[in-house]
């Protein structure tokens, strides 16, 4: 990942929004153009814009223009870091917890 | 973990975050000395492979439980929970950030504030830890640090590795 772009969006910023999670979700069905994203929502052209260019920043789509259309499409490698976490502190937890319970058995077989 | 003990991890990408809930087969009273005793956080409170180590403990509001997370070549990783608010078995407020040997917070990395709850359901306990971040900005540099730290760990594996190979 790139620490050295500070004026990059965060990935967590761009999921904080569910305009922005609702797109993420449409491209996960394939890549799009920015007006059939659009679509579903009542809003503006230059602020649906402002989301992608979020959404871009933060790594997690990259976009191209083709004549007057601009094509959207998920990037895979910015999602595997966060799942990466997210996986990492379930397992710790779980791992944690498995000292936990062994803990607490040999304490209550003490007390007993 | 028996079968039919409660357990729930939830990440809320929109608050920064993560809620675990457990329950555990022992009384309240057990799994509070457990939560809160550095003799015995150190027997459990670092996942597989690192072992928690305590230098110091004084569980009161205001005090602070300064230790390290030693891995496997015996390197210390040091943390440190600044108790910010205690309600005895029942919850306390912590505040979790990475420190120095001597105990000094490192401000440079994120820090998150722990919400630790625990609910009598005899025999058994329920325990919920809220921790949160303060910012997108914030979480986003944990898990940039996880990327790197778990490539670190990949790689001195594999320099073990070599070196058995060798």
């Amino acid at each position: 990942m790139d620490n050295n772009s500070p004026a990059l969006d965060t990935v967590f910023l761009a999921f904080a929004d569910s305009t922005r999670r609702a797109v993420l979700r449409q491209l996960g069905q394939g890549p799009a153009s920015v007006s059939e994203l659009a679509e579903p929502f009542d809003m503006a052209l230059p602020p649906f814009m402002k989301h992608i260019r979020t959404l871009e920043n933060a790594g997690l789509i990259t976009t191209r223009k083709e004549g007057r259309v601009r094509t959207c499409e998920l990037n895979p490698d910015k999602y595997a870091a966060v799942e990466q976490w997210l996986h990492d502190q379930r397992r710790q937890w779980a791992s944690r917890y498995r000292k936990l319970d062994a803990l607490l058995e040999s304490l209550k077989g003490k007390s007993e | 973990m028996k079968p039919d003990l409660q357990y729930s991890f939830k990440a809320d990408m929109q608050t920064n975050r993560i809620t675990i809930r457990r329950e555990f087969d022992a009384p309240k009273d057990l799994v509070w000395d457990c939560y809160t005793k550095a003799e015995l956080l150190d027997q459990w409170f670092e996942p597989e492979p690192f072992v928690a180590k305590t230098k110091s403990m004084e569980f009161r509001e205001g005090g602070h439980w300064h230790f390290a997370m030693v891995d496997p070549d015996g390197n210390e990783h040091w943390v440190r929970f600044d108790y910010e608010k205690i309600s005895p078995k029942d919850s306390y407020r912590a505040q979790d950030a990475f420190s120095d040997a001597e105990g000094g917070i490192n401000r440079d990395l994120p820090v998150s504030t722990w919400e630790v709850e625990f609910e009598d359901k005899a025999p058994r306990t329920l325990v919920q830890i809220a921790s949160t971040y303060d910012s997108p900005e914030a979480l986003q540099q944990v898990v940039d640090m996880g990327m790197k730290e778990g490539l670190e760990a990949t790689l001195s594996a594999l320099d073990r590795l070599l070196e058995k190979l060798a």
